[in-house]
C-alpha cells in the first residue's frame, strides 16, 4: 500500500471493507428476519412453552451487550472469524426482529382477528391470508432501521480481527504518519458509514407495499 | 467450560469482574446525566420555533445516529490527541456515550414535546404566561411521562453500550472479562458471568419500562 492519504489503494482497500460490512450486515438481517419471525410468533401466537422459550430468549439476548456475543462466541466456538461474527450479529439481532415482529402483530386491529374467526378459518390459514400480510407491511419500516443498526454494529467485530470498513480504517490508519492524514480517515469512514446508512433511511421511507 | 477448576479460580478473582461492573456503573451513570442534559437541549431547540437551532439539532441527530459509535469513540481516543486533547479512557468513554445516546434521546424527547396536546401551549400562552414559562411548568412535565419509557430504553442500550470502553482499555465489565480469560484462556466461565452480570443490571430496568408502557396503554397483566 502506498503512503499517500487517499490513493487508489485506499480507497479499494476501504472498498473491500466496506464490502465485507455489507455482506455480515445483510446476512445479519436476512437470518434474523427469519428467526426473529418464528420468536415473535412463538410469543404471540405459541402455546404456553414456546412463549415462555421466546420470552425468555429476547429478554435474556436484549440485556447482554452484542460485543460480549462477539468476543464470546469467537473465542468459545470453533468457527471461522466471518462466520463466528455473523452467528453473534444473529443471536443478537433476532431478538431485535422478534421485538419488532411482537409489535407487527399487536398493531393489527382486533376486528381482524375476529373477522378471520367469523370467516371459520383455522389459526394457521388466519396468520397466512389475513395478518401476516398486514404485519409485513408493519414491520418493514423497523426492519429497515434494524439494518442500520445492524451496519453500525458491525464495527464491533473488527476487535476480532475482521476487516470490515472501521477494521480496514484502522489498518489503514496504521500507516499513517501524519496527524492531518489519520483526522482526515476518521472523516472518510464516518461519511462512508453516513452516507450508507442515510441511503437506507431514504429508502425505507420510499418503500411502499 | 464446565471444569470445576475454572470457576474456582474465576471466585477466586471475582473482585476483578467486581471492579469492572463498578468501572461500567460509574460510567453509565456520568454518561447518563449528560446524556439527558442533551437530549433535553436537543428536544426542545428541535421544538423552539426557532429554524436554526432546528437544523443544528437536527444535523447533530443525523450525524450521531447514523455513523457508529465504534468510530465516534475511537476519534476521540485516537485521534483527539494528535490534536493535543488528551482525554483518560473513563472521559472517553463517558463523552463518547453521551453524544452519542444523546442523538436518540434528543429524538425521545422531540416526540414526547410534540406529543403533548397543542391545546395545553394555548391554554398557557392564554394564561399570560410567556413561551419559556408555559414549557418549563406546563408541557415539560406532561412531556416527562410519556419520555420516561423510551429513556429508560435508552439507558439500557447505554448500558449495553458501554461495553465499548473494552476497546480503549477502560477496564470497564467486558474488558476486565475479556482480559482476565486471556490471561488464562477460561473464556467460558467469564463470559458466562459476564453475561449474567449485564443481565443483573439491565433486565430489571427493561422489565419495569416493559410494566410501565403495559400501564400507559391501559391493558392488563
Amino acid at each position: 500500500m502506498t503512503s499517500g492519504f487517499f490513493s487508489f489503494d485506499v480507497f479499494n482497500f476501504l472498498m473491500h471493507g466496506l464490502g465485507v460490512t455489507l455482506i455480515i450486515a445483510f446476512v445479519t438481517i436476512a437470518l434474523s428476519f427469519v428467526f426473529g419471525m418464528i420468536l415473535g410468533l412463538m410469543k404471540v401466537a405459541g402455546g404456553r412453552v414456546a412463549r415462555v422459550v421466546a420470552t425468555v430468549y429476547i429478554n435474556a439476548v436484549r440485556n447482554i451487550p452484542l460485543l460480549l456475543f462477539i468476543i464470546g462466541f469467537r473465542f468459545t466456538l470453533r468457527l471461522p472469524a466471518l462466520v463466528s461474527a455473523i452467528v453473534a450479529m444473529t443471536v443478537f439481532t433476532s431478538a431485535m426482529v422478534a421485538e419488532i415482529v411482537r409489535g407487527g402483530l399487536n398493531g393489527i386491529a382486533a376486528g381482524q382477528w375476529e373477522a378471520a374467526k367469523a370467516l371459520g378459518l383455522n389459526k394457521f390459514q388466519m396468520y397466512i391470508y389475513i395478518i401476516l400480510p398486514q404485519a409485513v407491511k408493519k414491520i418493514l419500516v423497523p426492519l429497515m432501521g434494524q439494518f442500520v443498526t445492524a451496519i453500525k454494529d458491525t464495527s464491533f467485530c473488527w476487535i476480532v480481527g475482521i476487516e470490515e470498513l472501521m477494521g480496514a480504517g484502522m489498518i489503514i490508519m496504521g500507516k499513517f504518519v501524519k496527524s492531518s492524514h489519520v483526522l482526515g480517515m476518521y472523516a472518510v469512514i464516518a461519511f462512508i458509514y453516513y452516507m450508507v446508512n442515510v441511503m437506507v433511511n431514504w429508502l425505507s421511507r420510499r418503500v411502499r407495499l | 467450560m464446565f471444569a470445576w477448576f475454572k470457576w474456582e479460580a474465576l471466585f477466586r478473582n471475582f473482585d476483578v469482574f467486581l471492579e469492572g461492573l463498578w468501572v461500567t456503573v460509574s460510567v453509565s451513570l456520568t454518561a447518563l446525566v449528560a446524556t439527558l442534559a442533551i437530549s433535553l437541549v436537543v428536544g426542545l431547540a428541535r421544538t423552539s420555533g426557532s429554524r436554526r437551532s432546528s437544523r443544528i439539532a437536527g444535523a447533530y441527530m443525523s450525524f450521531f445516529q447514523n455513523t457508529p459509535l465504534v468510530v465516534q469513540v475511537l476519534f476521540l481516543y485516537n485521534a483527539l490527541p494528535r490534536i493535543g486533547i488528551m482525554l483518560s479512557s473513563f472521559a472517553v468513554g463517558s463523552i463518547g456515550l453521551a453524544l452519542y445516546t444523546g442523538a436518540f434521546g434528543g429524538a425521545v424527547v422531540e416526540a414526547a414535546i410534540r406529543a403533548v396536546p397543542k391545546g395545553q401551549t394555548e391554554a398557557a400562552l392564554s394564561q399570560g404566561f410567556s413561551h419559556l414559562q408555559s414549557m418549563v411548568m406546563v408541557i415539560i412535565p406532561q412531556a416527562m411521562r410519556i419520555a420516561l419509557p423510551p429513556m429508560a430504553n435508552q439507558l439500557v442500550n447505554l448500558i449495553k453500550n458501554s461495553s465499548i470502553m473494552a476497546m480503549v482499555a477502560g477496564g470497564d465489565l467486558m474488558y476486565r472479562s475479556d482480559s482476565w480469560a486471556s490471561g488464562n484462556l477460561y473464556y467460558g466461565p467469564s463470559f458466562i458471568v459476564t453475561g449474567l452480570l449485564y443481565l443483573a443490571l439491565c433486565l430489571p430496568l427493561s422489565l419495569i419500562v416493559a410494566r410501565f408502557e403495559r400501564m400507559q396503554k391501559g391493558g392488563v397483566a
